[in-house]
């Protein structure tokens, strides 16, 4: 088979594919049921997917449901991303050993060569990535941890036929069919009479791994099934930003009072930042061994929505709830353009869906248009 | 105007936050709570004034210092630290002979070699600590003097004993065209110069505003009241500039934490030309 190439396989037969993907020698990740969320985790077959499970998702609400049918990935996005895959939450960076006259030696701890094969990446998902990629890889200074781990990766990406009700992947043009920068993109087909899974060949070891399980060629039926599955996804969004202009909108309404009231529902618990899947941001933490002899330098996922993120010695820059708030949506909808040339945001609504309080981007993002500073006649009264 | 360094530290290393072991070769004291630490250079890298460093301190932590001395080619790298935070208050007892990391250069620099070719006069506004990111240029302009117009530096700081390298003053003076002014926030028995704040300095400074390159640093709300001063005076807003502080963990543009709304101030700053980022410095907490 060759890149492009089409085939159905059997649900049964999914694990005879993760089985010719994990012989390459690749770690399987990909989402199973834990502690009433669908996570990911290291999987070792189809039998440890979410099968029969979807989940119900609205502004700081998450529940898993049963499906009428034992669909393997009929569900959205969980709180994990990809990211902790990627982007660790923590990587131990560098040591330090100070000997007796004092001297100080350093050694870079390498970056670990594992190599996983991500099962079930939805399309927002692969944009996130991508986004995280023009980060830590794109620009002057390339992070080797996410490098290495990143270089040995193998994505299955799954076309989503089913939308959360937190998502908006139409209105960030990220989703829901899966474009590019996959090996295998799936697309579940299930009814009374069959579950199977189309599966696109995106790259060679991709129609490699495809070769090599049962199959039949994909008929132009099929083809349409899987397209007609996703389009129906497309109509299912359970939200919707309106993109157009965002990015000057909100630097012309920096001062717009909606910050105010959007600061007495934030608790700057910073949930938003940990589960959206572009969110770069870190810190680091050095630790010293008791004698005093070796240190580490680690680095830990961060969030602007900690006072300490801005900290000068004259206090923190971002002192307020507001600042901190502004600071986190103008990046994600506006600077983020400016430095990496494509939005922060792609649309998943993790950070919706797991507000406590449930805050929701798309309307602030709604609210400062309607109160946009720039025209007298739109402001609320 | 601006420029760059052209060779950025550590761009293709497999670690770009690894930092070199570095001697301390001398430290000078320069006031109660500042120190300047000369850091062995004998590999010879070189730094365009404005540029800042990482400097570690084993067990303790990093933290971003600007190189404050000069020449560019020179056996040592100087870095002036104030004891104002959890590394720096201990980064100042340093003993000279001790070992710390290193790494960078990183970040922008100021727009001298632009100032040369169009042998701009040179208006150097500091305040307090703000001087050491600015004494390269101040070394610069010297050692180079022809190649510039007037040199005027205009100095402010809290107390008398806070105008650190005032034992170089003397020395800056003796060059032609050089301007040296000093003012300080609160006076003691033995100061004899103006008491104010640095803004006052500048009412009284003539300067040409169509032949002068002001660089300035210092604490944030000094240069807000400077720049807005410097265009009232009708110096082009595109030939002020000004280098900025916000939080630094990883220096490469990695960590997020210096963002000042679509700038990295590590690698689009910290020095920014005035129109880049005026209408950020009058927004509050951005």
């Amino acid at each position: 088979m060759l890149p492009g190439e089409t085939a159905i396989v059997a649900a049964a037969a999914l694990s005879d594919l993760l089985h010719e993907i994990s012989r390459l020698g690749y770690t399987l990740v990909g989402p199973t049921v834990r502690d009433g969320a669908i996570v990911y985790r290291e999987i070792h077959s189809a039998e440890d997917l979410p099968a029969g499970w979807t989940d119900v998702q609205q502004p700081g609400s998450y529940r898993l449901a049963r499906r009428a049918d034992s669909a393997l990935f009929g569900f959205a996005v969980g709180p994990h991303s990809w990211k902790q895959f990627l982007h660790q939450p923590a990587v131990t960076l560098w040591h330090a050993q100070l000997a007796d006259q004092g001297a100080v030696t350093f050694a870079a701890e390498p970056p670990e060569r594992k190599r996983l094969a991500l099962i079930g990446v939805r399309s927002c998902e692969l944009y996130a990535i991508a986004t995280q990629d023009k980060v830590l890889i794109g620009a002057t200074y390339s992070d080797p941890h996410y490098a290495a781990r990143r270089a040995g990766l193998f994505v299955v990406a799954v076309n989503c036929t089913v939308a959360g009700g937190t998502c908006f992947c139409v209105s960030m043009k990220t989703g829901p069919k899966v474009e590019t920068g996959y090996d295998l993109a799936l697309t579940e087909l299930i009814d009374d009479a069959r579950h199977e899974l189309f599966i696109e060949a995106g790259s060679e070891r991709g129609a490699e791994v495809l070769e090599r399980v049962p199959r039949r060629p994909a008929d132009g039926r099929a083809r349409e099934a899987a397209e007609k599955a996703v389009r129906a996804t497309a109509e299912m969004m359970g939200r919707q930003l309106e993109t157009e202009g965002l990015r000057e909108l909100l630097y012309a309404n920096l001062e717009n009072s909606r910050w105010d009231e959007v600061a007495t529902r934030c608790l700057a618990c910073a949930n938003c930042t940990m589960v959206c899947p572009t969110c770069f941001c870190t810190t680091i933490e050095d630790h010293t061994d008791l004698g005093a002899r070796r240190a580490e330098r680690v680095q830990r996922w961060d969030s602007c929505f900690t006072t300490d993120f801005s900290h000068l010695n004259a206090g923190s820059v971002r002192s307020s709830i507001k600042s901190r708030y502004r600071q986190w949506l103008t990046h994600k909808l506006a600077s983020w353009i400016d430095q990496f040339g494509t939005s922060g945001c792609v649309g998943c609504g993790r950070c919706i869906t797991w507000c406590p309080v449930g805050i929701d981007l798309t309307e602030e993002a709604a609210a400062i248009r309607r109160t946009d500073l720039r025209s007298q006649t739109g402001r609320e009264a | 105007m601006e420029t760059r360094a052209s060779d950025p530290n550590g761009a293709a290393s497999p670690a770009p936050t690894l930092p070199r072991a570095t001697p301390v070769r001398r430290v000078i004291r320069e006031s109660a709570d500042t120190v300047t630490l000369e850091l062995d250079n004998s590999v010879g890298r070189s730094f365009a004034p404005g540029q800042f460093n990482m400097l570690y301190l084993f067990g303790v932590g990093e933290v971003a210092v600007s190189i404050s001395g000069g020449p560019v080619e020179s056996q040592v790298l100087a870095h002036t630290v104030r004891a104002a935070g959890a590394v720096t208050r201990l980064l100042v007892n340093v003993k000279r002979g001790a070992t710390i990391g290193v790494r960078g250069p990183y970040g922008s620099a100021w727009p001298i070699e632009g100032a040369a070719r169009e042998r701009l006069d040179l208006l150097v506004v500091a305040g307090g600590i703000g001087i050491a990111p600015l004494r390269p240029v101040i070394y610069h302009a010297l050692r180079e003097r022809h190649r510039f117009g007037r040199l005027i530096v205009l100095f402010g700081a809290r107390r008398p004993d806070d105008l650190i390298y005032a034992r170089e003053f003397n020395r800056w003076r003796a060059y032609p065209g050089v301007e040296l002014r000093t003012i300080v926030d609160h006076g003691s028995s033995n100061w004899r110069g103006p008491v104010g704040i640095i803004t006052d300095l500048l009412a009284t400074t003539d300067f040409d505003h169509d032949d002068t390159l002001a660089m300035v640093c210092g604490p944030e709300v000094m240069m807000r009241f400077v720049r807005h001063a410097l265009v009232g005076r009708g110096l082009p807003p595109e030939r002020i500039y000004l280098s900025l502080e916000r939080n630094m963990k990883c220096a490469i543009g990695h960590c997020g934490h210096c963002q000042l709304l679509p700038f990295f101030v590590c690698k689009d700053g910290p020095i920014f030309a005035l129109p880049k980022v005026a209408p950020l410095l009058d927004m509050r907490e951005l």
